[in-house]
């Protein structure tokens, strides 16, 4: 664990943002996780795509539940809202400070144990309410703080550390979600922040559910041969099928690639993303090709990353609910007691 | 590009800016780490090693060090190297028992010495342990050359010089003070087995305009007046003194008048401000003694009365640049000005001079006239005579006639000894780990934010009465510790062991200054645009490693490093470790003949 504060001081060339702000102002505390740890990088991708968005620190709520991934928000925009939940808690937390206050940005920070085995329900209703919110997974398909046991994303038939072989089958979240009805889906890497960063970034000004599978190597205890969530395996078999770049609404739309090969989609908020394909036959907009697309690249022990499924149209839970355009928060006395003529009219039209 | 080597000492003594920048290349880091520590005489001896001086230069230095302070370019200022190792001289307790003992019998050999300044002493002090015979020859009655002539008491008290001139004499040797050189072929023919000259360069340059001869009663040579002063021989100026020159020597002329009664002292200089040649905090301290410094103006004319300087006239310029790019002073179309005063202290440079030494000897002079000298080995074209300090190549400073010191002596070693004295054995030097826990290191890591500390001075209307009462007062140990930690250990280096890596980009994400960079390989230029931040400072090298498993390499821009080891930190393979650099000068003696 490093015991000294990141120095202030940082590079005198050091870009600021629309907001004035320098990446650095986006930080946090100095991480206390591994040497090396995957989630340390994720953390700083987050980092890099709040500065590129412009994003107001105070206006970021940053949930997570129990685990060495729901530690991070700590080591992230320290500006920022934070609640740290009860264990796999976090998806129904997160939705009700949503529906508090829809007005504020929603980052869930989650892991392997916290979303897939003990909250997984819990990851399973917010995503298929459609809440408005960037829903990350740091995936490392091992319970660390415990010492290395295989996780619920383990994939069956990998080895851990000491030897031993998973019989149990994997969960794949990114399947999970798809079927969930996710309307942003897409899986990275974190030693890959050239694709990570745009990701979050269009998941984070996304509408609706979206979902961020990164698998983030244990350098500790899931790094080994054997592994199928270490560095090398993953770079070894990293099937990326598009790469993405966000483009923000009112920016000049420039193509660096050949015709036909970038599919340009524009999302609610106006902004466009633009994918330029890596897989022929990919296409982002269909729910069910992906699925299978997935499935049989995986039976290859292929991992597919990039942005695997995206409806630009899509709603959110306040959106199915109809509320008012105030924040639930922000409605005061009058709004929220109309009076006793208000309500004989309610009656009246119920008679 | 070329993959860094980490087995010479070139590229990490040139990360180290203080040393490098240097001229004797004192390992600076290492002795403010001691000053932190409070190990004053260990901070001391570090430095008399290196500097020999280290009372005298943590006062005078002309510290091109600090310029090349890496904390200069991360934040505002660097940090007060100078003054804090006048804080590890003022603090030490008595170090005579550290000093080299005298040599217990002579090894035979005979040198003579001509000028007692820094650079004689430094040969001086580094042969006489060696049991050479050292003679010493110097006009004045003291030893300390132009220490003691021409740098005011106020700057440096005469303690200091006793002290440190005499940590030298103390190691055996014959002083001949008093005894002016006239001859050099006569010298020569004592059958002195070598003569190194370090008489500086003792002439100061006069301004022959008119009116020159007529006032010359009230005008004065810049530093032949100081040495006066020095002496004791001149006790009063005028009311009204006007300082020509914009070098130190102007700004101690200046200075000086200010206490001998000068009211109303102005230096006037032909530069611009900013192309003063006195450093800048020599011109504040100037300024801070209601001085004022009027640029742009080219004395042409002294005015006098009945054999009495009345004042100086001036042509008023500005500074044009030619076709060439080069910087010219052209007249400005505005009327000449006229500035009263009594007294005149004319210090607009020095030069070398050397009447007493013949032509038909066997020296070769170069096309200034001045003496060939060989500026690795400091050896004249009389194999047995050697040059330093001033005398050498023209006016510097004291910390370049300490490093030419050291260099001739080592020559004159070897050339005593019969060797070669173009055969100079590298330093030597060393990188240990300094890591002492998992995420502990035997240096404080953790960055100081504190700006730079101001030296507290006397109050001036105490030191404006007394040349002789220090202005300065040197940072109490508080301050000085505080000070101490605003360095960043440029000398614990970071090391990259590309085979341990696997890339996880820890060290990129945690780099508080995006010094590293993973990337693909290409040129220097192509790469240098490429980096996290972009490395334009192009004095600063990129360390790059060999190919990493994803076949990209890393690239570390040394430039703004904080060395606070957060990349080893975070390092889970130990592919990173912080290093302490460690670099031996070769010094003349048995090191500088068995290397």
């Amino acid at each position: 664990m490093t015991y000294i504060l990141k120095p202030q001081l940082h590079h005198p060339n050091l870009p600021t943002n629309a907001r004035g702000f320098t990446r650095r102002d986006y930080e946090g505390s100095v991480s206390t996780l591994c040497a090396g740890c995957g989630h340390d990088s994720i953390s700083s991708a987050i980092i890099q795509a709040a500065f590129e968005l412009n994003l107001p620190p105070h206006r970021i709520a940053k949930l997570s539940g129990i685990g060495c991934s729901s530690k991070t928000p700590d080591y992230f925009m320290g500006a920022s809202h934070g609640f740290n939940t009860v264990h796999g808690r976090m998806p129904s937390v997160l939705t009700g400070a949503n529906l508090a206050n829809k007005d504020l940005i929603y980052l869930g920070v989650s892991g392997d144990g916290d979303s897939a085995s003990i909250g997984l329900g819990q990851f399973a209703h917010a995503v298929r309410r459609g809440v408005n919110m960037l829903y990350i997974v740091e995936n490392n398909g091992v319970y660390g703080l415990t010492k290395g046991q295989f996780s619920a994303t383990s994939d069956k038939g990998s080895k851990s550390k000491k030897g031993v072989v998973n019989h149990d089958a994997g969960i794949d979240l990114v399947g999970l979600a798809l079927q969930l009805g996710a309307t942003y889906v897409g899986r990275s890497f974190s030693g890959d922040k050239a694709q990570l960063v745009p990701l979050i970034k269009a998941g984070l000004a996304h509408k609706g559910a979206a979902f961020i599978d990164v698998i983030s190597p244990c350098v500790q205890f899931n790094n080994h041969v054997g592994s199928t969530k270490s560095f090398d395996y993953v770079r070894e078999h990293n099937e990326a099928v598009n790469r993405l770049d966000l483009i923000p609404a009112h920016a000049s739309i420039k193509v660096d690639y050949a015709p036909g090969e970038t599919v340009m989609v524009t999302q609610h908020d106006g902004s466009v993303l633009s994918l330029h394909k890596l897989a022929e036959l990919y296409d982002p907009s269909d729910r069910a090709a992906a699925l299978g697309f997935l499935q049989s690249r995986q039976a290859q022990g292929e991992i597919v990353t990039g942005l695997l499924y995206v409806d630009p149209e899509a709603g959110d839970l306040h959106d199915a609910l109809d509320t008012v355009a105030t924040p639930l928060n922000a409605l005061d006395g009058a709004a929220l007691v109309p009076g006793a003529k208000a309500l004989d009219a309610i009656n009246a039209s119920l008679r | 590009m070329q993959r860094t080597s980490a087995w010479t000492p070139d590229y990490f003594h040139k990360v180290v800016d203080c040393q490098f920048a240097c001229p004797a290349h004192t390992p600076v880091p290492e002795y403010i780490r001691l000053i932190a520590d409070g190990r004053y005489s260990d901070a001391y001896m570090v430095n008399w090693k290196s500097n020999v001086f280290p009372g005298i230069l943590g006062r005078t230095c002309d510290r091109p060090c600090e310029p090349a302070c890496r904390r200069g370019r991360v934040e505002e200022e660097p940090v007060a190297i100078c003054r804090l190792k006048r804080v590890a001289a003022d603090n030490k307790d008595d170090i005579t028992a550290r000093l080299p003992a005298p040599a217990d019998k002579s090894n035979g050999k005979r040198v003579a010495m001509i000028g007692a300044g820094p650079a004689s002493l430094t040969v001086a002090r580094d042969l006489a342990p060696l049991g050479y015979e050292i003679t010493l020859f110097d006009g004045d009655a003291k030893a300390g050359g132009m220490i003691r002539s021409q740098i005011p008491r106020f700057r440096l008290p005469e303690s200091v010089i006793d002290e440190e001139v005499g940590y030298i004499t103390g190691l055996g040797m014959t002083l001949r003070l008093g005894e002016r050189i006239d001859s050099l072929k006569a010298l020569l023919a004592e059958g002195y087995d070598a003569i190194f000259i370090g008489s500086g360069a003792p002439r100061g340059r006069d301004l022959d305009l008119p009116g020159r001869e007529e006032a010359r009663a009230n005008i004065h040579i810049g530093i032949d007046w100081l040495s006066s002063v020095s002496f004791g021989h001149i006790e009063k100026i005028g009311r009204r003194v006007i300082v020509l020159g914009g070098g130190n020597t102007a700004m101690d002329c200046c200075r000086t008048s200010r206490r001998l009664g000068g009211e109303d002292v102005k230096v006037i200089v032909r530069s611009g401000f900013e192309e003063m040649k006195a450093s800048a905090w020599e011109k504040e301290d100037a300024i801070h003694e209601d001085i004022p410094i009027l640029n742009f103006r080219v004395p042409t004319a002294f005015t006098h009365e009945a054999g009495k300087l009345t004042g100086v006239w001036f042509e008023v310029v500005r500074a044009e640049i030619d076709a060439k790019g080069r910087r010219k002073l052209v007249p400005s179309g505005e009327p000449d000005e006229h500035y009263d005063c009594d007294d005149v202290l004319v210090a607009v440079g020095q030069e070398n001079a050397f009447p007493w030494m013949e032509r038909g000897i066997g020296m070769e002079f170069d096309e200034w006239d001045m003496p060939k000298v060989d500026t690795i080995t400091m050896q004249s074209t009389i194999p047995n005579v050697f040059f330093g300090g001033d005398a050498a190549f023209g006016p510097k400073n004291i910390i370049w006639a300490v490093a030419h010191g050291h260099d001739a002596a080592v020559s004159i070693d070897k050339f005593c000894q019969g060797q070669d004295v173009t055969e100079r054995p590298p330093p030597d030097f060393s990188l240990v780990s300094q890591k002492m826990g998992i995420h502990e290191w035997s240096y404080d890591n953790d960055i100081a934010n504190d700006r730079r500390y101001r030296v507290p001075q006397r109050e001036k209307a105490v030191v404006l009465k007394d040349v002789k009462m220090e202005v300065e007062l040197g940072f109490d140990p508080a301050t000085g510790y505080k000070e101490a930690e605003r360095c960043l250990n440029c000398d614990v280096q970071t090391v990259f062991a590309d085979n341990l890596c696997i890339e996880c980009d820890a060290c990129e994400d945690i780099c508080p200054v995006d010094c590293i960079t993973f990337t693909v390989e290409t040129d220097e230029t192509d790469l240098r645009t490429r980096l996290k931040a972009p490395a334009l400072n192009l004095d600063q090298d990129l360390y790059v490693s060999g190919a990493l498993g994803t076949g990209r390499v890393m690239v570390k821009d040394e430039d703004v490093c904080l060395h606070c080891g957060l990349c080893a930190e975070r390092c889970p393979t130990g592919a990173w470790d912080m290093q302490r650099f460690t670099l031996e000068m070769t010094h003349a003696g048995a090191a500088c003949q068995s290397r």
